[in-house]
């Protein structure tokens, strides 16, 4: 963990280098999901509701996912480099070092200009929370805590499998940005508007729907099953077969020489 | 002329070998439309006498949009020419008997079209068989679909023209990863990209869709289905003409003075 730390402020200093280009990138991020919100502002200008669901309630689902993913973004980039890793034979060097590979992987880069979307997350969910009219009783809070951490876990996950794929292939897949950009896009609206197959594919397959369509049912008081308050939990279940498939990456994998 | 023209194929024929990538690609936007139709769909159930067009005719402008992606992408870049100026190869490209605007026009030209030519059948013949209203319809008539034909080329110089402007700037700051990053947003959104203009609340819209972003994707995309027609359409065409014009034009001034006192990086 210290030295976690120790790198983590290594590439705050080397971010901190270039002071404009910094601030200028983190602004560019913050104007990249205000539009993804303005998309949905403009969708519910003309329609108010979808499917029953209100704009504060559609913004809720909006913001803990995003947040969920760009706090992954920030603590898994390295995974999104790893394409790179592989191809320029740097694994090999992870490999020999005494400390574990995954951690390596995870500290080999931090990606701060991120903060512009989850800064973006902080405002919309602090909006949708004001605005949305529900009574915040504890274990709704806690609910909505737990959203975040599910989704930020389940993002975790799905980089690693991304990275995974990699031993395989060589090369990255841009099929995978389906699983990750697509679900980060199309997780804003809850996973049931898109159908009674996909809902299904996203609950027990890649459980999205389970931090952000169940948990917001019990949120916003449609559904008071109990058991939806701790569905989230799912996204942290999420990381054994990621773990499991990085395992067999590691042992399948093949240096590409230099 | 001439010798614009090999620098075209040299690039179309280079970015056609990527055909896995390709293949990967399609499938992406495949699920891309598929998801957004789906999402539309929703907001259709819930109220369809707010819906501004026929649904088939939103099916097809996603479709059309999915499939000509590479045409209009607003965050592509060429990365060649971007790294050229912050590493320094800029130097040898200024000494080639070229006029640097025109040969970076037309690379960046030949990268997009090949990569939708490569993309764009699959897309569309798929989308073609996908029952209705979900699926690509036929174009309204045969009018609309040459009208299509040459938005779609006027939309992509207008869009090559935009992007060459940001990167134009690259020479003054170095990094431009965040002008880069908030410009193409923005050209994204108002051209469209995000929801159709169609859409958009009034007084929002007419603004949007004088500004040169809506040169782009909007106006193809509309003009198949029939939902921008007769005096509409041919406005819209004009102002990618003007816009192409005016874009080009300060595009090229940019890059004179950037390039009068450009500095070069490293050695």
């Amino acid at each position: 963990m210290k030295l976690y730390f120790h790198y983590f402020s290594i590439h705050l200093r080397s971010a901190m280098q270039y002071k404009t280009s910094f601030f200028l990138t983190l602004a560019g991020r913050f104007v990249t999901s205000f539009t993804s919100f303005l998309g949905i502002y403009i969708l519910f200008d003309r329609f108010h509701s979808v499917d029953g669901f209100g704009m504060e309630e559609i913004l809720i689902c909006f913001s803990t996912i995003l947040m969920g993913y760009s706090l992954a973004e920030w603590f898994f980039r390295g995974f999104d480099r790893f394409q790179g890793i592989i191809s320029n034979g740097e694994f090999d060097r992870i490999m020999v070092r005494p400390k574990n590979e995954l951690f390596q992987v995870m500290a080999s880069q931090m990606e701060f200009t991120r903060l512009g979307r989850t800064l973006q997350a902080v405002f919309v969910l602090a909006y949708a929370v004001w605005a949305s009219g529900i009574v915040w009783t504890p274990d709704k809070i806690f609910t909505l805590v737990f959203m975040i951490v599910g989704a930020f876990v389940l993002y975790c996950g799905l980089f690693m499998i991304n990275a995974c794929l990699c031993f395989f292939t060589i090369q990255g897949l841009e099929v995978m940005n389906i699983f990750t950009d697509g679900t980060k896009e199309f997780g804003s609206y809850p996973m049931s508007i898109y159908g009674k197959h996909l809902l299904r594919f996203f609950t027990y397959i890649l459980p999205i729907a389970c931090v952000q369509y169940y948990p917001l049912l019990y949120i916003i008081g449609r559904s008071s099953n109990l058991f939806y308050m701790f569905l989230p939990a799912a996204g942290i279940l999420f990381l054994i077969p990621s773990y499991i498939l990085w395992r067999i990456g590691v042992r399948h994998y093949k240096s590409t020489g230099s | 002329m001439k010798k614009y023209w090999s620098f075209f194929k040299i690039r179309f024929v280079n970015s056609l070998q990527y055909r896995a990538a390709a293949l990967s690609g399609m499938a992406t936007q495949f699920f891309w439309g598929f998801m957004y139709i789906l999402m539309y769909s929703a907001f259709y159930r819930t109220n369809p006498a707010q819906f501004p067009m026929e649904f088939s005719d939103l099916s097809t402008y996603i479709w059309l949009q999915q499939a000509l992606l590479a045409l209009f992408m607003a965050w592509y870049f060429d990365m060649d020419l971007l790294n050229s100026i912050s590493n320094g190869n800029i130097a040898y490209e200024l000494a080639r008997p070229l006029e640097i605007y025109s040969m970076w026009f037309v690379k960046e030209t030949a990268n997009r079209t090949s990569r939708a030519a490569l993309r764009c059948g699959g897309i569309l013949l798929v989308a073609f068989f996908i029952p209705q209203p979900y699926g690509l319809n036929l174009p309204e008539s045969p009018l609309s679909f040459l009208l299509f034909l040459v938005s779609t080329f006027f939309g992509t110089l207008v869009m090559v023209s935009l992007s060459m402007i940001v990167s134009g700037i690259t020479f003054y700051t170095t990094s431009s990863q965040g002008v880069r990053i908030a410009a193409s947003t923005i050209g994204d959104f108002f051209g469209g990209g995000i929801v159709a203009l169609p859409f958009w609340p009034d007084g929002l819209r007419q603004v949007a869709s004088l500004l040169p972003f809506a040169a782009t994707q909007n106006v193809p995309l509309r003009v198949y289905s029939g939902n921008l027609a007769g005096m509409d359409a041919a406005w819209s065409i004009f102002l990618q003409i003007f816009w192409f014009i005016v874009l080009c034009v300060s595009g090229r001034a940019l890059f004179r003075r950037a390039l009068k006192r450009v500095v070069v990086q490293g050695g």
